[in-house]
């Protein structure tokens, strides 16, 4: 069961007629805090303590995107610059499906060369290079998540 | 029939919304929730929750089979598609038919009457209503004929667009051929459709529409909404009625959504959007909406009627429970969005865990959202995390009252647009009432430039 806008609003009115000025209710599916404020509004905080009734078996839920191929450099480099994602999002290496990639490995870039696109909540956000030099790895799959400063590439800058 | 178990194939503010109707008719619902969704609040309120697919929503909330997988799975007997995904996907209603699934929107037909924005003008000329000068074009011979017949500038649209995506501004002749090559392209990568048309750009338009509601047979109006603060053509504020209208092009903008919809046979709920051109006092057919609004709210505040429950009543093949005469709009609602955005970094999303979420309540307060402590705001959906609603008896409380709402309300965590909403409700320009659709970007300059950051 839920609370409608309207049970909020009548427990307020309870609430106008007393001395009190904040409430915390509490049942197994949900918490509701109530606190008037210093204009003598008042706010809520709603908190659902419930968890979901999930039909399928979570197991299922393990098998997910699709995610391409990981190029990487054969040895470990200190040297290499890291391209961070702008954006948590979803990691794009062409312009638009089944167009050809910004960047291949050992692509020579300079530092505001394109070299992916990172999607996030509907918004295309370009990745730039930041520094000129050869695309030295790809961190990530096309089409993969990339979570908060993931880095995506990394450029060689000594590289001719 | 009467509906028992419905799956919602939506996520967020209004799949929440559509189950407090649900949950109050009785109906059980089943929430189908990408995996990034599965721990939603919407999820966690549901009757039950069925698997749809990965995160992204082309694998998800955008696939007809998934949707359709996920309903059958449910055993449920009817869908509501809420708005955005595949709300007005013909497809998606057709392959619910052969499954022996109620969509809870139009027919197929109705969809596609509308979805395609050049068949939806011709029936608009067909219904009688005026469409913006303009046409289709097929070569930029004809662009540029048809340019110069209308007079510049001219918006370029795409006929696949809609909800403000694909649309280009040409501002004279000499920068039209390489804006019709932009469009196209573009048009045929985000809509796969690389059809595109043109209209007058109306200077100082109001964006304003009108609710309709049908049943197959007839078809009443809800008033009108008022939806001109926008941003690159996304709504920020709306409000119902439309403020300082003349009377007159009141009633002429309900009769023409009226006859739109009879000319349809129009069943369940639909927007009808028009442009008030405010110079002329003149308006302009634009698209049809066909399917549950964002600002739905609104609309309910001043004809006290539940909307979703209307939808219900209308996919369960029953007739509307009354005429346009006993439709009564008393006073006036204003409803703002609260987006996970950083507006001082030109709107740059800002996904996350929400720490703390704080909405206020009170007499003539509503809030819809999905949020609350702790929840998250997935990066692959859209921004919109709540919308705060605001009754009044006139324009003047119900803004007073939401002004108060958004004062006592605090999201932190991520980065969100409550600040930027108060300052712009404040504003001496939407305070008067009736800006034009170019209010927004004046706005937000002078905001800027007094200094204000994010």
């Amino acid at each position: 069961m839920q609370l409608t806008d309207d049970d909020v609003q009548a427990i307020i009115k309870l609430l106008e007629t007393s001395p009190y000025s904040d409430l915390e209710l509490e049942t197994p599916e949900f918490r509701l805090t109530l606190r008037r404020s210093d204009d003598g509004g008042w706010s809520r905080e709603s908190a659902t303590l419930k968890t979901a009734n999930l039909q399928r078996p979570a197991a299922e839920v393990a098998a997910s995107t699709t995610v391409g191929d990981v190029a990487r450099a054969d040895v470990v480099r200190t040297d290499l610059i890291d391209v961070r994602t702008p954006l948590p999002g979803t990691f794009y290496r062409s312009p638009k499906p089944g167009a050809p990639p910004f960047v291949e490995l050992g692509a020579q870039v300079a530092a505001n060369t394109v070299v992916a696109i990172v999607e996030t909540m509907k918004l295309m956000n370009s990745v730039y290079a930041g520094a000129a030099g050869r695309v030295a790895e790809i961190c990530l799959g096309d089409a993969s998540f990339a979570e908060q400063d993931v880095v995506l590439m990394r450029i060689d800058p000594t590289a001719p | 029939m009467m509906l028992r178990r419905i799956l919602i194939a939506n996520r967020g503010e209004i799949a929440l919304r559509v189950m407090r109707t649900c949950e109050r008719l009785g109906i059980e619902t089943v929430l189908a929730a990408s995996d990034a969704d599965l721990n939603s609040v919407p999820a966690r309120r549901a009757d039950r929750v069925i698997r749809l697919g990965p995160a992204a929503a082309a694998a998800s909330y955008l696939s007809v089979d998934a949707v359709v997988g996920a309903a059958r799975a449910a055993g449920a007997d009817a869908l509501h598609p809420g708005y955005g995904f595949l709300s007005e996907n013909a497809e998606l209603a057709r392959a619910c038919a052969a499954a022996g699934i109620i969509f809870i929107g139009p027919t197929p037909d109705q969809l596609l009457a509308v979805g395609d924005k050049l068949r939806a003008r011709s029936h608009a000329i067909a219904a009688g209503l005026t469409v913006a000068p303009g046409g289709d074009v097929s070569n930029h011979e004809d662009a540029v004929k048809l340019a110069a017949q209308v007079g510049y500038p001219v918006l370029i649209k795409a006929v696949g667009g809609g909800g403000g995506r694909g649309m280009k501004r040409v501002a004279e002749p000499g920068g039209l051929s390489e804006a019709l090559d932009l469009a196209i392209s573009e048009a045929a990568a985000a809509f796969g459709d690389p059809r595109i048309y043109l209209e007058r750009y109306v200077a100082a338009g109001r964006h304003v529409e009108v609710q309709i509601l049908g049943d197959g047979h007839q078809v009443v109006h809800l008033g009108t909404r008022d939806c001109s603060i926008q941003r690159r053509y996304q709504k920020l504020i709306e409000e119902a009625p439309a403020p300082q209208l003349p009377e007159d092009v009141r009633v002429r903008m309900h009769e023409a959504a009226v006859s739109f919809g009879r000319h349809l046979s129009y069943r369940g709920l639909g927007t009808v959007e028009l442009l008030y051109d405010v110079e002329r006092e003149n308006f302009y057919f634009l698209e049809m909406n066909a399917r549950i609004q964002v600002e739905h709210p609104v609309t309910e505040a001043i004809c006290g009627l539940d909307l979703v429950e209307q939808q219900i009543r209308v996919a369960e093949g029953r007739p509307l429970s009354f005429t346009q005469a006993e439709v009564h709009l008393t006073g006036h609602a204003i409803e703002c969005r609260i987006n996970a955005e950083d507006w001082s970094r030109d709107f740059r999303p800002s996904p996350g865990r929400v720490t703390r979420a704080i909405f206020a309540v009170g007499e003539g307060i509503r809030v819809d959202t999905h949020i609350e402590s702790g929840a998250d705001v997935p990066p692959y959906y859209d921004s919109l995390m709540a919308k705060v609603i605001a009754r009044g008896s006139d324009r003047s409380q119900a803004l007073g009252r939401l002004c108060g709402a958004l004062e006592r309300s605090q999201i932190c965590g991520v980065t969100s647009t409550l600040q930027l909403q108060a300052a712009l409700l404040r504003s001496p320009g939407f305070v008067a009432g009736g800006p034009t659709t170019d209010y927004f970007r004046t706005f937000l300059d002078s905001h800027q430039a007094a200094g204000h950051a994010g």
